[in-house]
């Protein structure tokens, strides 16, 4: 058994204290109070889901279960650009998959990660309500139709700049 | 009771109403195999997540077969357990199963007592059809001091979760992950010892696999003993002669403590002694702080902590260093026994050694300590660097029951025909009060024993204190003291399971507990429960017949309190001189650590 110290950050540690204020300490909430957290800090490090584990008295291996149980939940921080890809059934019939490869290709990382350098991150979503446009990707709130394999570098290129 | 009648496998059947499938049938002797439920109704533990399917039945009139043991009975149902449709179904259920675990059963330590083993050996499952298109899940292995994780053989039937969060609170265990990557685990898939885990042990204790095993310390015994510099002494705690007979076919709660120190002397130990001698040392040593504190609070010391908390057992130790750190100086500072026969054995033993010729130049290094525990926490306290001297441990290995009896085996001993053989002297004599140390109650009863008689200068009315004893998890005994004590009453609280623990010790927090004593053990039950014992497999009846069998013991032996042991009175004599003095505080007591800090706040 290690003795365990946790470092917070102050800025971080007073968002976790109004979100779990907010939902009243509840443990019955952890879902909800991770969400929130997430929003407001963007991810959710081990050491905030420690603070959070001791705020609503839970386990901190049962915050963790949740946090590797949902792929909304993430522990590393989103790069500058995050890289959604529809992986819907219109955009997966139209060739979602060899995107997503390309994606993978050209940034080498797996969806859930970030580039070292923290400029992408890349995720997969079930469908964006724009079908219309299959296939899609979304890079921060832009959206590009009707992607192929080829264009990916070019795409992701404007953002290298 | 209301009454119902059902038909299983085309016989009529009166059950009672609201009870499950699988409990009627088992109840009218037909056996449904079950993999992830399993019902310790005895020791408050439940766990029915209904997830393997390995008990699916046919319920007539239902589309989808039914999971026996998350199907309640109804009036006039009909069930087949062994269909066509019932055998196909789980035939497939069983070698999905296999097709995703390990196949290393010869060498797996569960091999023998393994559940998954068992079902698909008793079905008669000869091929997986389904190897090629499952992924196998790989791992890596995490090794604390007292458990092994080896997460590719986890079934997720989620027992260990349930013990872990439930019976425990220690929350050390979540499921995490999805799909095939998912494990039950610590946080962040962190190491056990990175976590909150107190090594109680419990979680393999239920494991049905060979995904959580014991760390096994044989094979160093046994080079110790064939090492012709060493001299290995062997101590034997008082729960593993009412279950060691277990695993050599006797009936649960046999005690076997005459073949068990035959045993031991034939594996070629060269001093057969007893933890139970530094049980009633433990005594001598706890009993006078208990009186101390008493003594003090009576005489108006308001700084003085009561109740006076029980340190015998090393995984409550463990989980009040990381749940209640503010609370440290509340417990007692006695070691735990395992911990109180190290140092005597290194210390005053080694000294009656040296005083014959061929142990003349005998060191400390050269002395091995053994002990045999029902417990898995206590291989983890044997690692505690407080408790070693010079970097020599006191204690230097511990095996558990399981591990005994399996080296009683390697060694072509056969254990049920051996004859009753005696523990050496002097570190073999012990009395009654320190047998009772196996079961929940029992060291406060053997504390209660000696307190009684060195606070009321009177000999107790009867050594039975049958209103401590039992198996409900939060007990509360008052032992009534003679007329003008200022005391009225002794008044005493017992939680065996760690949930149970920490619900008393919060009642003290808030200061709303007036006892002067509380016992914790962790394991359910107290050590007759501990994990290091022979598998119960879910019948919590044998925890009941060793707890009997503890009782039968101390009945059986001449002396029944701790201070009138004659070798305990001898080793003060001779050297500890008085309870809690100098030589004490150095060998038989410890300190504790805080394992947990509230966070720290920083700028970046
Ligand atoms: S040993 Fe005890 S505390 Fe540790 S994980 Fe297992 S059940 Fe939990
Ligand atoms: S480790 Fe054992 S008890 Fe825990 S979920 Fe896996 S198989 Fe079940
Ligand atoms: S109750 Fe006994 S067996 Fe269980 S952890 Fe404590 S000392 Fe070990
Ligand atoms: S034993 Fe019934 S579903 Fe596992």
């Amino acid at each position: 058994m290690a003795k365990a110290t946790i470092k917070i950050n102050r800025q971080y540690l007073k968002e976790i204290k109004e979100v779990c204020e907010s939902f009243n300490y509840e443990k019955g909430q952890l879902i909800n109070v991770l969400k929130k957290t997430q929003e407001k800090i963007g991810y959710l490090p081990a050491e905030v889901q420690m603070v959070i584990a001791e705020e609503l008295k839970v386990p901190v291996a049962k915050v963790y279960g949740v946090v590797s149980f949902y792929s909304f939940f993430t522990m590393v921080p989103k790069g500058k650009y995050p890289i959604s890809i529809c992986l819907g059934t219109a955009c997966y019939v139209r060739g979602a998959e060899g995107i997503l490869q390309e994606v993978e290709r050209q940034l080498g990382i797996n969806p859930g990660e970030t580039t070292p350098d923290g400029l992408f991150s890349l995720d997969c979503l079930r469908c964006i309500g724009a079908c219309g446009l299959a296939p899609v990707i979304m890079i921060g709130e832009k959206v590009y139709p009707r992607v192929t394999p080829n264009k990916v570098k070019e795409i992701l290129d404007e953002y290298r700049k | 009771m209301d009454m119902i009648k059902i038909t299983i496998d085309g016989k009529v059947f009166e059950v009672e109403k609201g009870i499950t499938v699988l409990e009627a049938a088992r109840k009218n002797g037909i056996r449904i195999p079950t993999l992830c439920h399993m019902n310790l109704s005895g020791l408050r533990f439940v766990n029915k997540p209904a997830s393997c399917r390995v008990c699916v039945v046919e319920i007539e009139g239902r589309r989808n077969l039914a999971p026996a043991c998350a199907t309640d009975v109804m009036d006039g149902m009909v069930i087949k357990t062994h269909s066509i449709r019932v055998l196909n179904a789980r035939r497939t259920i069983i070698e999905l199963l296999l097709s995703d675990h390990p196949k290393d059963c010869l060498v797996c330590m569960k091999s023998g007592n393994c559940e998954l083993q068992d079902i698909a050996h008793e079905f008669g499952v000869r091929e997986v059809r389904y190897d090629e298109n499952c992924a196998m899940s790989t791992y890596r292995k995490d090794k604390s001091p007292s458990i092994i994780r080896d997460m590719d053989k986890c079934i997720m039937c989620r027992r260990c979760e349930t013990m872990c969060n439930e019976i425990q609170t220690v929350g050390a265990l979540s499921a995490v992950n999805r799909g095939f990557n998912s494990v039950v685990a610590p946080a962040f898939e962190q190491n056990l010892v990175d976590s909150a885990c107190t090594f109680c042990g419990q979680c393999l204790a239920v494991c049905p696999v060979g995904a959580l095993t014991e760390v096994d310390h044989t094979w160093n015994v046994i080079q110790a003993i064939n090492d012709p510099k060493k001299v290995v002494l062997v101590q034997t705690a008082p729960a593993v002669r009412v279950a060691l007979g277990e695993e050599f076919d006797m009936e649960p709660g046999t005690i076997v403590t005459g073949k068990m120190a035959a045993a031991l002397r034939r594996l070629g130990f060269d001093y057969v002694f007893d933890t139970d001698f530094a049980a009633d040392l433990t005594i001598m040593e706890e009993g006078s702080e208990l009186l101390d504190r008493l003594q003090r609070f009576l005489g108006g010391d308001k700084t003085v902590k009561l109740p006076i908390l029980t340190s015998c057992c090393p995984a409550w130790v463990n989980f009040f260093e990381y749940n209640f750190p503010d609370m440290l100086d509340v417990p007692s500072t006695a070691r735990s026994p395992q911990q109180m026969f190290g140092p005597i054995a290194k210390t005053y033993f080694l000294e009656k050694l040296r005083e014959k010729p061929e142990y003349k130049d005998l060191k400390r290094e050269d002395m091995v300590v053994v002990s045999i525990m029902p417990c898995v926490a206590k291989k983890y306290e044997c690692s505690r660097p407080e408790l070693s001297y010079e970097g020599n441990p006191d204690v230097d290995y511990s095996l558990s029951t399981r591990e005994l009896a399996a080296f009683i085996k390697r060694m072509n001993i056969d254990f049920n025909s051996l004859p009753e053989e005696d523990f050496d002297r002097p570190l073999g004599e012990s009395t009654g009060a320190a047998v009772i140390f196996g079961a929940s109650g029992g060291v406060i009863e053997a504390a209660v024993r000696t307190a009684y008689e060195l606070l009321t200068k009177q000999q107790c009315p009867s050594v039975d204190f049958k209103q401590i004893r039992g198996l409900e998890g939060m007990r509360e005994a008052i032992v009534p003291l003679p007329e003008g004590m200022p005391l009225k009453e002794i008044k005493i609280g017992i939680a065996n399971g760690l949930a149970n623990a920490r619900k008393l010790l919060e009642a003290v927090q808030r200061g709303e507990c007036d006892y002067q004593a509380i016992e914790v053990m962790a394991c359910p039950g107290g050590c007759i429960g501990g994990a290091g014992q022979p598998y119960h497999h879910g019948d919590s009846s044998i925890i009941k017949k060793r707890q009997e069998a503890i009782y039968r013991e101390d009945a059986g032996k001449p002396i029944r309190k701790s201070h009138e042991n004659p070798y305990i009175q001898k080793l003060y004599e001779e050297f500890l001189i008085k309870p809690l003095g100098e030589k004490s505080h150095h060998l038989l007591h410890t300190h504790y650590f805080k394992k947990r800090e509230k966070y720290e706040e920083v700028d970046d």
